[in-house]
């Protein structure tokens, strides 16, 4: 069942298009991420959900009520839909415990209790209702935006980049929290971000949006080992992009012979590999010899890097390749564990694993 | 008293490094002045003992006429101090002054608010140019809207027509602290509040007013003082406040006991202004939680309540420019070239922009050590002292002329009327707005480029000349300005202190439209107004760039 519908959203700002027909359906309960890049759009999409603007065109509904159609749409403050912003947005002249019950009526039974409850549930100390906004971390400001959000019982809770102010072990963790807090409580969740990973790792739907339009919307696995072209692949991690022929379902490429995700036949392809789908293997000059069905390289470049290393790796063989000179020169980044990385100047077997994907 | 150029600029930074608030805080804020820019800890540092005693020796200065009220009541004695305090007269001087701020003041809230509003907030056509138009007011001498308005109405006279003048005069002092707050505060924090449910009313009910505090108590502080210290205003349309009897009182009896005591219950109340002003802002600090640049804000469409919100500022800006400049333009109009007595007019724009930049030096000379410390070496000690200057700053300029009558004619009778006298008078008043700009631009110059040229071998005082006093400098030139432009409408010390044959711009008008010559003061009021014109755009201009915009 579809609880937000959005369809053919425009937005125009002079002659910018900062939306250019937008179309997204959110399943009750669940969790989707917007990501993109900054200044495609998706914080004004969240902005037209949430009611601070109207929407030139297109139509928003939320569990049935239209909320914004052709021009004319319901306030703000008559949408019932929670927003935390990039920074919290925490009202400076409020203590954290008035900041949360700012949405609750004033003389609100069990207004007190309501309040430190919701900072119990967020994860925050009862002694920090006293003080003010400027008094606190970035991360326990963020909480007490959620709170705050969460306190009017929102039917659909919308969250723009509200970890990017944190540092990145922090936001790690917080994200988690999150996104737990929010399933426990079965609040619909919309997420702002140009982080792929938090993108990734948040949601059960992802969009990907560039130049004011959803260029992709599936599950995070889907995106990430099947996005429609070059740049989403990119944008959502390293990719690996070969030329190739693939026929009967296999592709043949620089790096030999790679199962594939369709059964299409055709000459010139691009497939891509994450290049953890590549696995390394010491050997040395001597033991190339003999095998030729094998896939062997050479480290030119090995960078450490604490628990990670890039390793970049020039292929010695490869067999029988569409355009073998251009690729054969260029050397495949890979990442690999710091702990025994291979150094420069020793000599690599490549084997591929899974299936590669075949760009349309 | 304060002549209407601006001691709001004082509250502005020079610079954009702080924020108005932050200096509106300063320049009334006894206990902790903030600091308008980042020093770290790393910039602290002792001072330079000769600089400490410096700023010492200045501050000393500056307490010398609360020093002196507090002496001359001792010296009176308790019997005759009640006697001349406690009487009908004051009573009668207290309800007028009293009902004069209780009412002007909310008024000019209300308008002020309003205003700022509709010129920042709302998709008002012309806002920047209403703007500008509501800043514009501050040209104008308090004394010159009164002249304008007893042109228009003769019989314009007692409380109402005190407010009204009041406020027409005085509003920007408000309108500007509280649209540069309103420009800084962060629309995120409107759409957080509307997305927990609240209308547009109550989001500026409950969000928009309370951020708007700090400005609003600083600005209604400053149209307090501003209240207590006029002389002119007041006099032309006959409404008496203590500024005006402690006036009338030293015109008859010169240096006499009631004049002090007088002006001992209108420092009091000027005290009384400074601890509820202390009192209503609290311990607030309003800055932006969070980093990251702030999203643009959103101008609320207006939609059918366009015209009438119009008329507002029509109607504001026919009063507090059109009066003045109908009634100016009327005067040189029918003077003709007759009242264009040029040799008169000479001499007296020749002694006025002499008294101005001599004083405005000697302020700014005066203001740098303290200045100097401040920044480079905070501590309990610099505060009270900056304290003392700003408190000195906030009195009435009839008090401190009483004061210096009274001294220099008690001990120093060759000094009584001399340049020397005057200029004093005019440093403890006008220092702040020197101390204000010197500290914001001293902020600028990094501690790190004095301490290299120590290393090259530059004793300290030639290292301060060649980095901090050289990139001062600017900041220093806008706070000379400032001064200066006070000095030139400054009316009431200039009287009882200037050498006898001294006749500045602000006299001449003022003998003038004594003896009901107004057509012979016009020329005289217009210049004043043209000369602080550019000011008010520069205002207008820093008050935009604090922004941001």
């Amino acid at each position: 069942m579809s609880f937000l519908e959005i369809s053919g959203l425009h937005k125009h700002y002079g002659p910018v298009a900062a939306l250019a027909g937008v179309d997204l359906s959110v399943v009750s309960g669940s969790r989707t991420a917007i990501v993109g890049p900054s200044g495609c759009g998706k914080t004004t999409l969240l902005r037209l959900i949430a009611g601070f603007e109207a929407p030139d065109q297109g139509r928003i509904t939320l569990d049935g009520e239209v909320l914004a159609k052709d021009g004319s749409a319901v306030p703000a403050h008559r949408r019932g839909i929670g927003v935390v912003a990039q920074d919290g947005a925490l009202f400076p002249h409020l203590t954290i415990g008035d900041n949360i019950g700012f949405g609750m009526g004033r003389g609100e039974d069990k207004r007190a209790e309501r309040i430190v409850e919701l900072a119990y549930i967020v994860g925050l100390d009862k002694a920090i209702l006293k003080r003010r906004p400027h008094q606190l971390s970035g991360g326990q400001q963020q909480r007490v935006a959620l709170a705050r959000a969460m306190a009017m019982k929102p039917r659909l809770m919308l969250l723009d980049e509200p970890f990017s102010a944190l540092d990145t072990g922090l936001r790690a963790s917080m994200r988690k929290a999150v996104a737990e807090l929010l399933e426990a409580a079965g609040i619909t969740t919309i997420l702002v971000t140009h982080d792929q990973a938090e993108a990734l790792s948040f949601a059960s739907q992802v969009a990907v949006m560039r130049d004011g339009k959803f260029s992709q919307v599936g599950t995070p696995r889907e995106l990430y080992l099947k996005p429609k072209d070059r740049m989403i692949a990119e944008f959502l991690g390293d990719a690996i992009i070969l030329p190739a022929k693939i026929s009967g379902g296999f592709a043949y490429s620089p790096l030999g012979r790679i199962a594939v995700d369709t059964p299409d036949s055709r000459d010139v392809v691009r497939i891509m590999l994450r290049p953890e789908q590549i696995a390394l293997k010491r050997t040395s000059r001597e033991g190339m010899s003999g095998t030729p069905d094998m896939l062997f390289g050479e480290v030119t470049e090995s960078e450490f890097a604490g628990s990670m290393c890039t390793v970049a790796v020039r292929l010695l063989n490869s067999a029988d390749p569409p355009d073998a000179a251009a690729i054969g020169n260029t050397p495949l980044i890979l990442r690999k564990s710091g702990m025994d990385a291979p150094t420069v100047g020793e000599i690599v077997r490549l084997t591929v694993s899974g299936t590669a994907h075949v760009f349309a | 008293m304060f002549p209407t150029a601006i001691v709001v600029l004082q509250l502005l930074p020079l610079d954009g490094t702080g924020t108005a608030s932050d200096l509106m805080q300063s320049a009334v804020d006894l206990a902790r002045s903030g600091l308008p820019a980042g020093t770290g800890r790393r910039a602290r540092r002792r001072a330079a003992p000769w600089l400490v005693i410096a700023a010492l020796f200045v501050s000393l200065l500056a307490l010398l006429p609360l020093a002196f009220i507090i002496w001359i009541a001792v010296q009176t004695g308790w019997e005759t101090v009640s006697a001349l305090v406690f009487r009908p007269r004051v009573g009668e001087l207290l309800v007028n002054t009293v009902l004069l701020v209780l009412l002007a003041v909310p008024i000019t809230v209300v308008l002020s608010v309003a205003l700022a509003w509709l010129t920042e907030r709302s998709d008002l056509p012309g806002a920047r140019l209403w703007a500008w138009l509501c800043v514009a007011p501050l040209a104008i001498p308090a004394f010159v809207h009164s002249y304008a308005w007893i042109t228009m109405v003769p019989r314009l006279h007692g409380l109402w027509a005190g407010v009204l003048v009041s406020v027409i005069a005085y509003f920007p002092f408000l309108y500007l602290p509280v649209s540069a707050a309103l420009r800084r505060l962060d629309p995120a924090l409107e759409d957080a509040a509307a997305a927990l449910g609240l209308g547009p009313w109550r989001v500026f009910q409950r969000v928009v007013l309370p951020q708007l505090r700090l400005a609003i108590c600083g600005g209604s502080l400053l149209v307090g003082l501003h209240l207590l210290a006029e002389y002119g205003l007041y006099v032309f349309i006959r409404f008496d406040t203590f500024t005006t009897a402690i006036v009338d009182q030293f015109q008859s009896t010169f240096n006499g006991p009631a004049a002090n005591m007088l002006a001992g219950v209108l420092v009091s109340c000027c005290f009384v202004l400074l601890g509820l002003e202390v009192l209503v802002r609290g311990e607030e600090r309003y800055a932006r939680v969070g980093s990251g640049a702030a999203r643009h804000q959103q101008r609320t469409p207006l939609g059918r309540a366009t015209i009438p919100c119009l008329a507002v500022l029509v109607a504001t800006t026919l009063l507090a420019l059109g009066v003045p400049f109908v009634t100016i333009g009327g005067w040189l109009a029918a003077g003709g070239t007759a009242v264009w007595r040029f040799d008169e007019i000479g001499l007296a724009l020749g002694q006025t922009l002499f008294l101005a930049l001599a004083g405005a030096l000697l302020a700014t000379v005066a203001a740098m050590p303290m200045a100097w410390i401040s920044i480079r070496a905070p501590g309990p000690l610099q505060r009270l002292l900056e304290g003392c200057n700003y408190i000195v700053g906030s009195l009435p300029g009839v008090v401190i002329a009483l004061a210096l009558v009274t001294i220099t004619v008690r001990i120093a009778m060759p000094l009584y009327q001399t340049l020397f006298t005057i200029l004093v008078a005019y440093t403890l008043m006008f220092l702040p707005r020197a101390l204000v700009s010197l500290r914001a631009s001293i902020a600028q110059a990094p501690v790190e480029l004095e301490r290299a040229a120590s290393s090259l071998g530059r004793p300290p005082l030639q290292a301060l000349w060649s980095t901090t006093i050289r990139l001062s400098a600017p900041g220093a030139a806008a706070g000379m300005a400032l001064v200066a432009l006070g000095i030139m409408n400054e009316l009431t010390a200039t009287q009882m202190l200037a050498p006898n044959g001294t006749r500045t711009l602000a006299m001449a008008f003022w003998s003038y439209s004594g003896e009901i010559d107004y057509a012979s003061a016009a020329p005289y009021a217009f210049i004043m107004v043209a000369m602080s014109l550019p000011l008010t755009w520069l205002l207008y201009v820093q008050s935009k760039r604090m922004a941001g915009r």
